[in-house]
């Protein structure tokens, strides 16, 4: 044998686990809700979307080439999923200019500030969302209603969201349980036959991403369960306590973007902590805020700041839940 | 009057915290000689670890603490600042020799033929946990760099044409971080010498010498024709490898006239004219003058 | 549900080509080279010089502790020299060199097939003579087995469990051994049993290996107290402490032994090696290889001398193949990839595994995505990101602070990682950084 062999430490074989791989499946995983927004919204989700990715990739590859000087990393994916991300997260019919900026913000401040992917310690599209609905609030909280309720009611161009018509009943001093009739009925809902922003509208279409990311083995059931589960219990709890101020658990699971920031936000592994005790305290936590937020905060949704919160206490939660030691008691 | 309000609310609120944070630091303060400040300042600052110490602060504080501080040194610094730190003082120190870092490998490429292909993280430390190194010399350098990444003073880097280690002597404050780092102890600090003029064995192979030759070109083979043409007793050959002591070396150059591999390196020497005999002088040419580790800026 | 231990672990592709290989002879070899270091511990001191004339089982070095293990010559002929070769270690160790004349055994040595099942020895003199024997752990760690049967004071060995796991994939030298020399290994782990005075042993089999699974079921209704455990695939199940979880769902307490929870593990090759030292009097100088790898012509299960050098093994096989990139000693987890093919085989060896060219290199690695996967893969339930970081930025205390001596090297999280990250090359630097600290606080 004339080559020379190689050394190196063990072990000598890798599974076929790439950030790559994972990367496209969580894109995969979000095919299903996209598809419904663009069923739902038309060519304006597919405008959204595109314009997001493009220049999330745009900015990720910019920044990766000029400012940071190393090697590209806009093939990894990841950049894709923060720009679908974002759009998921906005109204359909948000101006292009707005949508660049979101995505600048997103990868710019959320993720290559820190250095990239793995480092940054919030939810990059979260970011931008954050920062467009503080810089634009008005643009962020009109939600064009859908191609189906247009031909029913061609004038009634924007609606409002369910949370949002609960918000603004509450502060009128109206009872829940007459607002929720104005409400779509929770079939609607759950297919994502409602306003809002482009991927939370169905549940449906989400919850057949989870399947696929679970049975890839993508992410664990531990923070979407524990986040929804904290969801569906407290607002049990205070339904329970005062059915005329509070709206029922289910309608706050199905609301807003409960799913896709339980399903897709707060999953994401750059920002949760890393052991399965960690999880669940980070998705418990989420889930409490994101229901004060909406029961008793100014926002009608509470979901982004929820979990952008919550990151923020990941590297804490990293350090005190450590999984547990192999021979420890207890 | 809101402006008067506001001005008047800021500046009770400066003046509260300013008188907190005066309180909460004077309660809080801890006595330090001030002298371990003077002579910090007179320290280079650079936080190396070459005295031994972590970093300038434990050194100044161990020099102002010690009575005699003549066993401490700043190799850093060097005789001057431990001279300006000794009259801050009022103590005495002794005057030390200035030193560097030298590389005793010179298994380039083409003297050391490589038989495995290192794939593992590139530091030295895991290569040398993982295996002798990839080339048929257990001892020789691994050319992976801890020593690059060690330093702190810019001044050792490796040459990609030959795969090891080159000191930059006059960068290289023979602190000594280098020296640890290396898991083959390939580096050593010598005296930097007259004129910056030393010799020294570019080998630490303490095979056989048929076995190190065979291993690398280059190799010191143990054949001790060295350690009989000193008339200095400065080398000593142990376990098959000549080894020149600095402090009886005296330059004279006549080991390395006689190193049959070439192992024996002389540097900042000029060029020897004829002042030796005709056969001599061939292989005083031969020897590596230009090949040497150490560059000259 | 099949027993297996809970936390962590990976499923690697098995790739058990010769599992369906009976175990071959290798013919003598022209020369051996014998390691005087082929455990953990002391180095043994040698007994014979140049020009000795030698005989298969003589012993040629002694123990040089209580931790060491004596070496017996593999072969009969003339020691030629004894001089530093490189061994798996990947440095120049003494060893022993033999040049083969013929083939005479020490008179001793019982060559006989039979089955000898009765013996009388007591449990010290069962002990004596497998240190006699020079026995080690044949798994691959090469523990002395004297010293794991030497139970300290005030500890007491309830059970014996036989690790017939084989969880390394492509391995399938104990699968073979436990097939075809299932009694012995019975006999065998009854002899551990006595010198433990346990009456209860396990026999841990993964289901990936059902024939060794029904055939030892079969076997033990005439063994007494042994028991056979058939578990879940799951690599690192060999791991002394996960099959111990696995088997008897105790747990040994970080920096523990075994034997605070009243457990001895032996592998099944040990087993079987006990056998014969104390039946046929036959120390320890061949054990079987496996010798495979996807493009190697014949993958194949071989008993072979210790000392028989690499090449012998793989030309019998087929030859190197001219694709080969890299050649590791052991299982493609926990091998040690070898520096050159003369390498020799010593009693760790329980595999030759040659990697293709394109399998051989590591791929480029790349930030940590923080994805958790090697928190949650890992056995032992440390954090390998956390201690990468950690040794990276030379925090020595932290790393001890979170368990880096706790590390069992398994490689599951390396294998795990989507970013290919060298979790574990940072985690031995860091345990042997901390163990030098640490011995030198001691000083």
């Amino acid at each position: 044998m004339n080559r020379l062999i190689t050394i190196s430490q063990s072990p000598h074989v890798s599974g076929d686990f790439t950030v790559k791989k994972i990367m496209y499946s969580v894109i995969i995983a979000l095919l299903p809700a996209l598809a419904v927004s663009i069923y739902y919204f038309g060519l304006d989700a597919v405008r959204v979307t595109l314009i997001a990715v493009a220049s999330a990739v745009f900015f990720e590859y910019i920044i990766q080439k000029f400012l940071i000087k190393g090697k590209q990393t806009i093939t990894d994916g990841s950049a894709i999923i923060t720009g679908v991300l974002l759009a998921f997260n906005v109204p359909s019919n948000l101006p292009i200019w707005m949508i660049v900026i979101g995505a600048l913000v997103a990868i710019g401040v959320g993720k290559m500030s820190f250095g990239g992917l793995g480092k940054n310690p919030f939810n990059p599209a979260l970011v931008g969302r954050v920062f467009l609905l503080i810089s634009f609030p008005v643009d962020m909280t009109i939600w064009p209603t859908n191609r189906f309720a247009l031909l029913a009611n061609p004038d009634a161009v924007t609606g409002a969201t369910p949370l949002a018509i609960l918000k603004e009943g509450v502060k009128n001093g109206e009872k829940v349980t007459d607002l929720l009739s104005q409400v779509p009925p929770y079939l609607d809902m759950f297919f994502g036959n409602t306003g809002g922003s482009l991927g939370e509208i169905s549940a449906f279409a989400l919850i057949i991403g989870l399947i696929y990311m679970l049975m890839k083995k993508v992410i664990t059931w531990h923070i979407p369960v524990t986040m929804l589960g904290t969801i569906f219990i407290f607002s049990a709890i205070l339904n329970f306590a005062n059915p005329e101020k509070f709206a029922d658990p289910v309608f706050h699971i199905l609301t807003g973007g409960v799913m896709l920031g339980a399903i897709f936000m707060a999953t994401d592994m750059v920002t949760s902590p890393m052991s399965k005790k960690g999880m669940i305290i980070f998705a418990a936590g989420i889930g409490i805020i994101t229901i004060i937020i909406r029961n008793f905060g100014a926002y009608p949704e509470g979901v982004s700041f929820a979990i952008l919160i919550m990151n923020a206490f990941v590297p804490l939660i990293n350090k005190y839940f450590k999984p547990k030691l192999f021979g420890e008691k207890g | 009057m809101t402006i008067l309000v506001t001005i008047i609310t800021l500046v009770s609120i400066g003046v509260i915290a300013a008188v907190i944070l005066y309180l909460v630091a004077q309660k809080f303060k801890v006595f330090e000689n001030p002298k371990i400040d003077e002579v910090e300042e007179a320290l280079p600052g650079a936080n190396c670890g070459g005295c031994g110490f972590p970093g300038c602060r434990g050194m100044a504080e161990a020099l102002v603490n010690s009575d005699d501080i003549s066993t401490l040194f700043c190799p850093v610094g060097g005789n001057e600042t431990m001279a300006e730190v000794a009259k801050i003082l009022g103590k005495e120190v002794t005057a030390k020799e200035p030193m560097v870092a030298v590389v005793r490998c010179n298994g380039n490429f083409e003297n050391r033929k490589r038989t495995n292909q290192y794939d593992g993280t590139a530091t030295c430390v895991m290569a040398a946990s993982l295996y002798s190194g990839d080339t048929a010399c257990e001892f020789g350098c691994l050319g992976l760099g801890d020593c690059v990444e060690v330093c702190n003073f810019d001044a050792i880097h490796m040459d990609i044409t030959t795969g090891l280690p080159v000191v930059d002597q006059d960068n290289c404050t023979a602190c000594g971080a280098c020296v640890e780092a290396c898991p083959k102890d390939i580096i050593e600090l010598r005296r930097k010498g007259p004129k910056n003029r030393r010799i020294f064995v570019s080998c630490v192979n303490k095979d056989k010498g048929a076995v190190a030759m065979k291993a690398c070109k280059t190799a010191c083979i143990g054949c001790g024709k060295c350690f009989k043409v000193c008339a200095f007793d400065a080398i000593t050959i142990e376990n098959n490898l000549a080894y020149i002591d600095h402090e009886k070396c005296k330059l004279c150059r006549k080991c390395v006239a006689v190193c049959p591999t070439g192992a024996i390196h002389e540097i900042n020497f000029p060029v020897k004219k004829a002042v030796v005999k005709s056969d001599e002088k061939k292989q005083t040419e031969e020897t590596h003058i230009n090949t040497d580790k150490t560059v000259n800026k | 549900m099949l027993k297996t231990f809970l936390k962590g672990g990976v499923h690697p592709a098995a790739n058990k080509l010769s599992a369906d290989k009976t175990i071959e002879i290798l013919p003598l070899p022209k020369i051996v080279v014998i390691p005087i270091s082929q455990h953990i511990g002391a180095p043994a001191k040698v007994l014979v010089t140049k020009g000795d004339k030698v005989k298969v089982g003589q012993r040629i070095a002694e123990s040089g502790g209580f931790v060491s293990a004596n070496i017996h010559s593999s072969v009969s002929g003339t020691v030629f020299k004894i001089d530093n070769v490189i061994d798996t270690s990947g440095y120049k160790k003494p060893c022993v060199i033999i040049n083969v004349e013929g083939d005479e055994w020490d008179e001793n040595i019982d060559k006989s097939k039979e089955l000898k099942k009765d013996f009388t020895l007591s449990s010290e003199e069962i002990i004596k003579k497998i240190n006699e024997a020079g026995i080690v752990g044949l798994g691959g760690a090469t523990f002395p087995s004297h010293v794991k049967l030497s139970i300290p004071k005030g500890k007491k060995a309830e059970v014996l469990i036989i690790n017939g796991v084989e969880c390394e994939p492509y391995l399938t030298a104990d699968h073979r051994l436990m097939l075809e020399k299932g009694e012995e290994i019975l006999v065998g782990t009854k002899i551990l049993m006595k010198a433990l005075n346990v009456d209860k042993a396990f026999i841990g089999i993964e289901n990936n290996k059902p024939d060794a699974i029904n055939y030892f079921i079969e076997l033990v209704k005439n063994f007494e107290g042994i028991q056979v455990v058939p578990l879940k695939v799951k690599y690192p199940q060999g791991g002394e402490k996960q099959l111990i979880k696995a088997v008897t769902k105790r747990e040994v307490p970080s920096g523990g032994l075994p034997i605070d929870v009243g457990a001895v593990v032996h592998n099944v090759g040990t087993a079987f090696a006990v056998y014969e030292a104390i039946q046929k009097n036959k120390p320890l100088f061949e054990r079987v290889v496996t010798v495979t790898g996807k493009s190697v012509k014949t993958p194949l299960n071989l008993l072979v001398r210790i000392g028989t050098s690499t090449i012998d093994l793989i030309n019998i096989a087929g030859g190197v193949p001219e694709n080969t990139g890299k050649i590791v000693s052991g299982g493609p987890m926990m091998g040690k990839a070898i520096v050159n093919t003369d390498v020799p085989i010593t009693k760790g060896s329980s595999g030759v595994l040659l990697f293709e060219e394109k399998e051989s290199k590591r791929q480029e690695s790349q930030n940590c995505i923080r994805c958790g996967k090697c928190v949650s893969v890992c056995p032992m339930g440390i954090e390998p990101y956390l201690l990468m970081n950690l040794v990276e930025n030379e925090m020595w205390d932290e790393v001890e602070k979170y368990h880096a001596l706790d590390c069992i090297e398994c490689g599951s999280c390396m294998f795990t990682c989507p970013s290919q990250r060298p979790l574990l090359d940072y985690i031995r630097l860091g345990k042997s950084t901390v163990n030098n600290i640490k011995r030198s606080r001691k000083k």
